[in-house]
C-alpha cells in the first residue's frame, strides 16, 4: 500500500510537506520504546508512537521505515519536522488513539511481518 | 565487498539532538561498501543502542570501527559513571536510566541485550567512576 492512499483513507494530517508519499508502506509497528522500534521494526513498515521528539526521526530513518504516525493529536516538536525534511522520513497526526488507529490500519490489510 | 575502512565518530552526552547521527554515518558507510542489507541491519542496531548509552549516561564518548573482510568491529568508550555490575547490566528491562529519559523512550533496559542480540561478540569492560567500554563484532564470512 502507497503511504499516500493510507493518507488518505485515515484523514492523516501531513506535518511534512513537500515530501513524496508514493513510497510503499510494506507493514507497521507500534511502540514508544525507542529501543523496541530500532531492535524489532521492519523496514518499510509505518510506526505508530505517541513520542514526538526529534529521536524518533533517527530511528525511523535508521531502520528504513516508510513514516511516523504520531497519535491523540500529539504535534512533533519543531526540530522534529526540520530533521525529518533533511532525512526524507513523512511526519503524520491523527486525532485518533494508538488503538483506534493501529485497528484501522490492521482492516486495511497492515500486518507486522 | 573487498574494502576495508576504519574512523571515529566523537559523541557528546546529553546532545540528543545528534543522537543517531554517528550510526546513521555507519549505516552510510556499510552500505556504500556493499555490505548485505542483514548485516548492515544488525550492525545499525549495535551501533545506535550504544551511541544513545554514551548520550544517556556519559560525558563524552567515541565509537571506533574497523571494516574488513572477515568483520565489522565497532569499539565504544565513554568517560562515564561505569557500570558496577555488567551482568545486571545485561539483563533485558534492568535500567538506570532518569525518569525524563524514560519518557523520551529511551532507557528501557533493552540497549545492552540488543546489542548482544544483534552481534556476534560483545565484550564490556567498565570501571565504576571512570567509564565503559564495549566491543562487538559482526562477522561477515557467515550467515547469522
Amino acid at each position: 500500500m502507497k503511504l499516500q492512499e493510507l493518507v488518505n483513507s485515515l484523514s492523516l494530517e501531513v506535518k511534512t510537506p513537500g515530501m513524496d508519499l508514493n513510497r510503499e508502506v510494506t507493514g507497521g509497528y507500534a511502540s514508544d520504546l525507542l529501543s523496541d522500534v530500532i531492535g524489532n521494526a521492519k523496514e518499510g513498515s509505518v510506526w505508530i508512537t505517541l513520542q514526538v521528539h526529534l529521536n524518533i526521526v533517527a530511528v525511523a530513518s535508521l531502520k528504513g521505515l516508510s513514516g511516523i504516525v504520531l497519535v491523540n493529536n500529539r504535534m512533533p516538536d519543531d526540530d522534529t519536522l526540520k530533521k525529518a525534511s533533511e532525512e526524507n522520513i513523512p511526519v503524520m497526526t491523527s486525532p485518533l488513539a494508538a488503538f483506534e488507529l493501529i485497528g484501522r490500519l490492521y482492516t486495511l490489510g497492515l500486518r507486522c511481518r | 565487498m573487498n574494502k576495508t575502512a576504519e574512523g571515529v565518530f566523537f559523541l557528546t552526552g546529553k546532545d540528543f539532538a545528534k543522537a543517531g547521527v554517528a550510526s546513521s554515518n555507519l549505516k552510510a558507510i556499510l552500505e556504500s561498501m556493499g555490505v548485505p542489507p542483514d548485516i548492515i541491519r544488525r550492525a545499525a542496531i549495535a551501533a545506535f543502542e550504544a551511541e544513545v548509552n554514551v548520550i544517556i549516561y556519559a560525558v563524552a564518548g567515541m565509537m571506533h570501527y574497523s571494516i574488513t573482510q572477515e568483520m565489522i568491529k565497532i569499539i565504544v568508550q565513554d568517560m562515564g559513571p561505569g557500570i558496577p555490575d555488567i551482568a545486571l547490566a545485561m539483563t533485558e528491562g534492568y535500567s538506570t536510566a532518569p525518569d525524563y529519559i524514560r519518557e523520551m523512550g529511551f532507557g528501557s533496559g533493552m540497549g545492552l541485550p540488543n546489542i548482544k542480540k544483534s552481534t556476534d561478540k560483545l565484550t564490556v569492560n567498565s570501571v565504576v567512576g571512570e567509564g565503559t567500554t564495549l566491543e562487538f563484532i559482526i562477522n561477515l564470512n557467515k550467515t547469522a
